[in-house]
């Protein structure tokens, strides 16, 4: 019931809800980014990152640092705090918490077709694979040669195996069925999300509600903007689009028929949410349209923080930590290549 | 009264005194510390995991839970008291009116101070636990938030006060 989850809610999930906070107040600050973009070379990164949460993990690294490596740390302490989660948690919290994963299982059996397409080396393409959607059978993906073996030699075994019934085709696999496949799982993975909040009820189905409606309506925007000018039939966009989310089902039917940027941003702007993000970029321009919306992202997820006794304090904290170590990857590249005068075009600041 | 038309008012009637009086003082106590219980366990789970980045928290948060503790006392208390009220009457007068009152007095006074313990517990254990959140990551939010903790003990203590004067009426017969 709405309002007296509070007298629950702490004997299953109010150490975990304690401990997640305490994880957030660990994120980088304002003050830490801005020593961050002042560093000169990446041992200066590595020194600042030392004094902040990061520090056991990145003062065995020896000098010379690469940017990958400064990355794959932070991920590292990102995955480690998420399994001590999951360890502890009980029903339904480690359901909520297996769902998270579930992104980046597709994000890494998409690198890892992908990759093999193109030829590459399958322990080349498991060492770039996130940690998070790591599974048993990954590497039996190299094997599959469409659809159907995929789902059948491999997936049928995972958690994904839900979302592929829209998916299964006889097709070969190319970078545009890839693609589509990517999204079309990503659709029934959000779907499947946004029912079992809905089963949960009370302050998490509401604030995740929210939350991943706006990750729908992004994608929806995404995946507009990046099939205009494609061999994508307007049908088959319109089949890559989630059904919940503000945009659905009247945005939908204009984004679907939208040809270019100015199209979309006139679709976009009947929506006051998403005509504030629209109103920053000018005519034309779709590069700042990223930050825009991790921008809004970032507000969202911080906002989750203010109410106490829900589990939507443990998707933002993951969010934002991704957001964070998105933040480092572009601070290590822009000091790296020496472009310093670029930092603060992608840096995301938190609090 | 008993009336020969109502059947509900003869059973309740005939209900022995001594029965509500029991009832009453079990559920003053039980009830308490079972609002006590609620509200430590509450605000103990948040503690120990916020304690863990925020290491000084632990002895000022421990405040929240003596307020909880203090529910269980009072319920404690009043059980006591209830239960010195209790007298023998002659099995002659057992059914009286005077007697009924005084059963029925000690059975109010019962329920009164043990639904107020369970409200007055719950609500200060998630008060409690908001606390120690907001204390592990802002030290100056935790004199602010124990002020709306004190008020909200003293529900637990209008309870008390409003069942003890409800039992200082539970006189029996003989020696009234």
């Amino acid at each position: 019931m709405y309002g007296f989850e509070a007298m629950t809610f702490n004997i299953h999930g109010g150490y975990l809800e304690a401990i997640v906070r305490g994880y957030r107040s660990g994120l980088l600050t304002a003050a830490d980014y801005n020593n961050l973009c002042q560093c000169e070379t990446l041992d200066d990164i590595k020194m600042h990152l030392s004094a902040t949460e990061y520090g056991p993990y990145l003062q065995n690294e020896p000098s010379p640092l690469h940017t990958t490596t400064i990355v794959e740390k932070c991920t590292l302490k990102l995955v480690d705090e998420y399994k001590h989660m999951l360890t502890q948690a009980t029903e339904p919290l480690s359901s909520f918490l297996e769902y998270i994963r579930y992104g980046h299982m597709i994000d890494n059996v998409v690198l890892i077709v992908t990759g093999t397409l193109h030829e590459r080396d399958v322990q080349e393409l498991l060492e770039k694979c996130h940690p998070l959607g790591m599974f048993d059978s990954i590497a039996t993906l190299a094997v599959a040669q469409n659809m159907r073996e995929l789902y059948r030699l491999v997936l049928v075994d995972t958690p994904l195996a839900p979302y592929f019934s829209e998916c299964i085709t006889s097709e070969d696999l190319d970078d545009m069925n890839i693609e589509i496949m990517r999204n079309t799982l990503y659709k029934a993975y959000l779907e499947d999300f946004y029912r079992f909040c809905q089963k949960l009820g009370g302050a998490t189905s509401e604030i995740m509600s929210d939350l991943l409606a706006f990750e729908a309506d992004r994608r929806a925007v995404n995946i507009t903007i990046n099939s205009i000018g494609t061999e994508l039939t307007r049908d088959d966009r319109r089949k890559l689009y989630s059904n919940f989310g503000l945009l659905y089902p009247y945005g939908h039917e204009e984004l679907a028929v939208c040809e270019d940027i100015d199209q979309v941003r006139g679709a976009m702007e009947k929506y006051p949410p998403y005509q504030s993000i629209f109103s920053k970029l000018s005519y034309g321009e779709s590069q700042m349209l990223d930050k825009a919306f991790y921008e809004e992202e970032v507000k969202r997820l911080c906002l989750a923080f203010e109410q106490q006794f829900h589990y939507a304090v443990f998707f933002a904290y993951m969010r934002l930590r991704e957001q964070e170590i998105r933040n480092l990857m572009w601070i290590s590249e822009c000091v790296a290549q020496n472009q310093k005068a670029r930092v603060h075009d992608s840096v995301v600041f938190i609090f | 009264m008993v009336t020969s038309s109502s059947s509900w008012a003869r059973a309740l009637v005939q209900i022995s005194p001594y029965t509500f009086s029991a009832i009453g003082i079990a559920i003053s106590i039980g009830v308490s510390v079972l609002g006590a219980a609620w509200g430590i366990y509450i605000t103990g789970s948040s503690l120990i995991g916020a304690a863990i980045k925020a290491p000084r928290i632990t002895s000022k948060n421990l405040i929240s839970v003596i307020f909880c503790e203090a529910v269980a006392i009072y319920g404690v208390i009043v059980a006591i008291i209830l239960q010195t009220k209790l007298e023998s009457v002659p099995t002659s007068k057992m059914y009286d009116p005077e007697s009924l009152r005084a059963g029925y007095a000690i059975f109010a006074s019962g329920i009164i101070v043990g639904f107020a313990n369970l409200v007055c517990g719950l609500c200060v254990g998630i008060i409690g636990s908001s606390c120690a959140l907001s204390d592990a990551q802002n030290s100056s939010l935790f004199v602010k938030i124990l002020v709306i903790e004190i008020f909200g003990s003293a529900l637990g203590l209008f309870g008390v006060i409003v069942g003890i004067i409800m039992s200082a009426q539970a006189t029996w017969p003989n020696r009234a």
